[in-house]
């Protein structure tokens, strides 16, 4: 479970995060749609901890994240916007590198990576230095490096980001799979179908503030009332520009 | 420690199989002070052969005025090309040829008969080193004639000659071999401590900037490790590289200096396996310091690029307190010891010179090296505790 309680965040005088509040549970994929500049990376930054929030906090499974921040990444796996790899290390060396950091003794380490390999169906360049992987391969890579510890929880900052139809497809189901096996997934996109296709939960997220939060249903649901619509018929898309369309006019 | 010696071996792996690093830390870095310097040494012998053995050649103009001249010249080893040149057609030839010119003017005869100055000119370009050399000879040449001839007139009108020489100068040179060996190899020095900086400086860029650029350092950040030792990880690696840098660059001198006779040069270098390997303990203290610096200033940067240019700079820092003693001819002190790299640089010269080393001296050098690569260590960790360390 992740938790985000008031995150407040602040680069010199803009303020990139004003206040972010919301509860992704376990077996569910929670999506944070906003539009670029919207304040998604910095919130999934605080919630892996490599921020530091100016106010309000930040919990993995119960842990906080600055008081607590070893045991709170233990639980987390984390793919980042940048998630690049060691050219000169092959695909499996990339994973357990970062095994091995995570402490996982060597034995342990080989059957995880085996277990991912097929999981995320890497067997055909796992051994292939990552130099020349394609962008599919490079994010199955990362992933796997990200999911190399079993974590509960999982955050993925735009991970669809530069992938082919096929690619993200092919995440789309290793994604539901993941949730399947009862994990917390965060992730963020400003890809209206990623969102719709995959999420239980959608938190949109414009200049810094959670404009609506709930299941796809029910952001459809107050958007159709808001447009004095019958409830319910309007698509994620209407809504989502609806729900910004708001705060534009307030701002 | 188990994350730190995993990021150790990870770095070290990862830049094996790196050709640029090999070449830069393994190649470039530590043999080009050796065979820059055999080539350096094995020049100044052909040219100290030049200046003594080969005979002197002159183009001379008017020489039919001077026939005397001519022949004592000759008699004096020199060869002679007769050339008619103009005086502005011999500064032509001298800036385009290189060659020496002597110009006899018309007036040279009647003058030397009437036993006024005859005049004569050298044209040389002073800029070349060959040419003033000749040109430096045949002027020692000429005031050897002029003497002669002086001598010769005073004794035909009854002077006795030697009331023309009032002082008779003598040149004692006391410098000695190994005296002159140290000049040559206090290049030596510095050669050895950019070896060590080289093999550590792609290194130092690639865990660092290197990280950034590839987008890798996020999700490094974002594990369960300390950022203490992910940075003690990557300075370790740093360093091993640059001792294996400065065992090849050692190595290379012992053999380069197999093959250049020094004696020949009137020098002795007593650079053996015995002497590399005092060099390599005193040199141990300033690896750690030197990754230390170099991973600081290439935290601070965002790309490999940007990393180079500033890195370049820092492998300069170590000749500045060389330059410094050298300007000021600081002679080797123990307060002088608190400063690394000069004190790296006049411990391995003492070793050169034979001088008898002392412990506390040993001792200070290598200590304030460490403390100033802890508290460099120190300062490191903290930036990569830093928020902007993300970039």
């Amino acid at each position: 479970m992740i938790e985000a309680a008031a995150l407040r965040k602040r680069f010199g005088s803009v303020e990139a995060v004003r206040e972010v509040s919301f509860c992704a549970s376990d077996g569910s994929i929670t999506g944070l749609l906003g539009p670029n500049g919207a304040g998604k990376s910095t919130t999934l930054r605080m919630l892996y901890g490599v921020l530091r929030p100016d106010g309000g906090s930040a919990r993995i499974d119960g842990l906080d994240i600055r008081g607590e921040t070893s045991a709170a990444r233990a639980h987390l796996g984390v793919l980042p916007h940048a998630a690049g790899l060691y050219g000169n290390l092959t695909g499996r060396e990339n994973i357990a590198y970062f095994g091995s950091l995570h402490g996982i003794a060597r034995r342990r380490l080989a059957e995880r990576i085996t277990e991912l390999c097929r999981a995320l169906d890497m067997q055909s360049f796992l051994d292939r230095r990552a130099k020349g992987f394609s962008q599919g391969q490079r994010i199955k890579v990362a992933l796997a490096r990200a999911l190399v510890h079993d974590p509960a929880n999982v955050i993925l900052d735009e991970p669809t980001n530069g992938l082919d139809v096929m690619a993200i497809r092919n995440l789309r189901e290793i994604l539901s799979n993941l949730r399947s096996q009862g994990r917390c997934i965060v992730f963020s996109s400003h890809v209206m179908q990623e969102v719709s296709a995959l999420c239980d939960h959608v938190v949109i997220i414009g200049r810094g503030n959670v404009l609506a939060q709930g299941t796809l249903q029910e952001i459809r649901e107050r958007s159709g009332t808001a447009g004095g619509r019958a409830g319910g018929s309007a698509t994620l898309e209407e809504a989502f520009l609806e729900i910004l369309g708001d705060t534009q006019g307030l701002a | 420690m188990h994350a730190l010696l995993t990021v150790f071996a990870k770095e070290v792996l990862e830049n094996l199989r790196d050709r640029r690093t090999l070449v830069s830390a393994l190649l470039f870095g530590p043999l080009f002070g050796p065979i820059l310097f055999g080539a350096m040494v094995s020049r100044m012998l052909n040219q100290g052969v030049i200046e003594s053995d080969e005979p002197l050649s002159i183009t001379i103009s008017g020489g039919e005025r001077a026939p005397n001249l001519e022949r004592y010249l000759e008699s004096q080893g020199v060869r002679l090309h007769a050339e008619a040149l103009s005086e502005s057609a011999a500064r032509a030839r001298v800036r385009k040829d290189g060659v020496l010119v002597l110009l006899v003017p018309a007036d040279f005869a009647p003058r030397f008969e009437q036993a006024r100055p005859a005049p004569v000119f050298v044209v040389a370009d002073s800029s070349d080193s060959q040419t003033r050399k000749g040109a430096d000879r045949l002027h020692a040449l000429l005031a050897g004639y002029a003497s002669g001839i002086a001598q010769l007139r005073l004794q035909v009108r009854g002077v006795d000659p030697l009331l023309a020489v009032p002082i008779a100068v003598n040149d004692i040179d006391v410098t000695t071999p190994s005296g002159r060996a140290v000049v040559v190899l206090g290049f030596m020095t510095y050669f050895v401590l950019f070896s060590v900086l080289m093999g550590g400086l792609y290194l130092a860029i690639d865990c660092t900037a290197g990280e950034r650029e590839r987008g890798s350092l996020e999700s490094l950040l974002s594990l369960p490790v300390a950022r203490a030792a992910l940075v003690g990880g990557k300075i370790l690696a740093t360093c091993a590289y640059m001792c294996l840098s400065l065992a090849i660059n050692l190595a290379a001198f012992v053999f380069v200096f197999r093959f250049v006779p020094l004696e020949r040069l009137g020098m002795s270098a007593n650079l053996g396996v015995g002497t590399a390997l005092e060099f390599f303990a005193i040199c141990l203290p300033f690896v750690p310091l030197g990754a230390a610096l170099m991973t600081l200033v290439a935290s601070f940067t965002r790309s490999y690029r940007e990393a180079q240019t500033y890195l370049t700079s820092v492998l300069l820092v170590p000749t500045l307190p060389i330059a410094f003693a050298s300007i000021y001819s600081l002679k080797t002190k123990s307060s002088l010891m608190v400063i690394p790299s000069l004190s790296q640089h006049l411990l391995m010269t003492s070793v050169l010179k034979d001088e008898p080393i002392s412990a506390a001296d040993v001792f200070v050098s290598s200590g304030s090296a460490l403390l100033l690569a802890l508290v460099l260590i120190v300062l490191t960790a903290r930036h990569w505790r830093r928020e902007s360390m993300l970039g």
